[in-house]
């Protein structure tokens, strides 16, 4: 076939990233109409509602916003708040930073933009058996934008979720992707040290923590597990 | 239609969110990471996957046990992402259908 290379690898890498992320994009429907009908009932208009998804664009940042918006906090409180819930974008940026150094700073910093925890495990996952471009990265994050701040906006306008996504268990999408995706990262036992103490925290901070610190938290145990085990010669 | 709060709570959360996906590349776009940091960061999918969905299936009903049983089995097993997922989906359906 004659067709220009560039092309043809940029198509094809956009396809794979697209196929990847099409069933979180079906479970990203509920959950954004859910957030769209929460900050309707505290009284953001559907417009508000679109603007603060499209350029917030975090889930988890968002519904705390929403948690502490009667109480009009000060401004810089808030934004604190969601810094602090957003520190785990941190360790991911920093994590798939290693398997962009193809890009170009520009471009990396504008991609960086839609680095969702969903897009970046699949990233990971990618970057575990071949080099990710900036056409599979375009492919397997930006589409999560639209679906969420175009339903935010219809969970708004409705002011109601449309049925009840639990029942076909679409909740647990995002959980089975993590799942999946984590099956891949088993490196032996060390790996399993690291998994107990994140999950253990985890499941501590959730208990006794507001918001998203569990994440970040668990993550900071399983790194610390890793590197108060590592010894001089590893490569793992 | 906008309301001043609104749009500088916009605008704040958007730099805190936007600041900390760019962060990570830019403290270590131009670092050679090795020993102990590179053992740090290798850490980070796991520990990060693992913090994740910890809460969501340990706290969860014997439901989510089974579906994540499930899904784990079939990822390794290499079935293909899509069918793991619905696999766990899928089972989480039934299960609270017939419950």
């Amino acid at each position: 076939m004659v067709c220009a290379g560039g092309g043809m690898s940029f198509s094809k890498d956009f396809r794979a990233g697209l196929l990847d992320i099409f069933p979180i994009m079906i479970a990203y429907g509920p959950i954004s109409m859910l957030w769209g009908t929460y900050a309707a009932s505290k009284g953001l208009n559907p417009y508000e509602a679109l603007l603060m998804s499209f350029g917030v664009y975090s889930g988890s940042a968002q519904f705390v916003a929403m948690d502490l918006w009667q109480q009009q906090l000060p401004i810089w409180l808030l934004i604190f708040t969601i810094a602090t819930v957003s520190l785990r974008h941190v360790l991911m940026s920093a994590s798939i930073s290693r398997h962009m150094k193809g890009f170009s700073r520009t471009k990396a910093s504008l991609l960086l933009f839609w680095l969702t925890d969903e897009a970046w495990a699949l990233m990971e996952r990618r970057a575990a058996s071949q080099p990710i471009t900036p056409a599979y990265y375009m492919g397997v994050a930006a589409p999560l934008w639209p679906v969420w701040f175009g339903f935010s906006f219809l969970g708004a306008f409705l002011g109601r979720a449309l049925g009840d996504s639990t029942a076909i268990g679409l909740d647990f999408a995002f959980a089975a992707m993590f799942i999946a995706v984590l099956a891949g990262f088993w490196k032996g036992p060390r790996t399993g040290g690291v998994l107990v103490a994140s999950s253990a925290v985890a499941v501590a901070a959730k208990l006794f923590l507001p918001g998203a610190w569990y994440i970040i938290l668990g993550g900071i145990a399983g790194m610390g597990f890793a590197v108060l085990t590592w010894r001089e010669g590893d490569d793992v | 239609m906008f309301d001043g709060y609104l749009v500088a709570a916009v605008i704040g959360m958007g730099m805190a969110t936007y600041g900390s996906r760019l962060a990570g590349y830019w403290l270590l776009r131009d670092v050679a990471i090795t020993g102990r940091w590179k053992a740090a960061l290798d850490a980070v999918p796991p520990a990060i996957l693992m913090a994740v969905i910890a809460p969501s299936v340990f706290l969860g009903t014997w439901m989510e046990w089974v579906a994540a049983a499930l899904t784990l089995g079939a990822a390794l097993m290499r079935a293909p992402l899509l069918v793991s997922i619905l696999l766990g989906v899928g089972t989480v359906a039934v299960l609270r259908y017939v419950t």
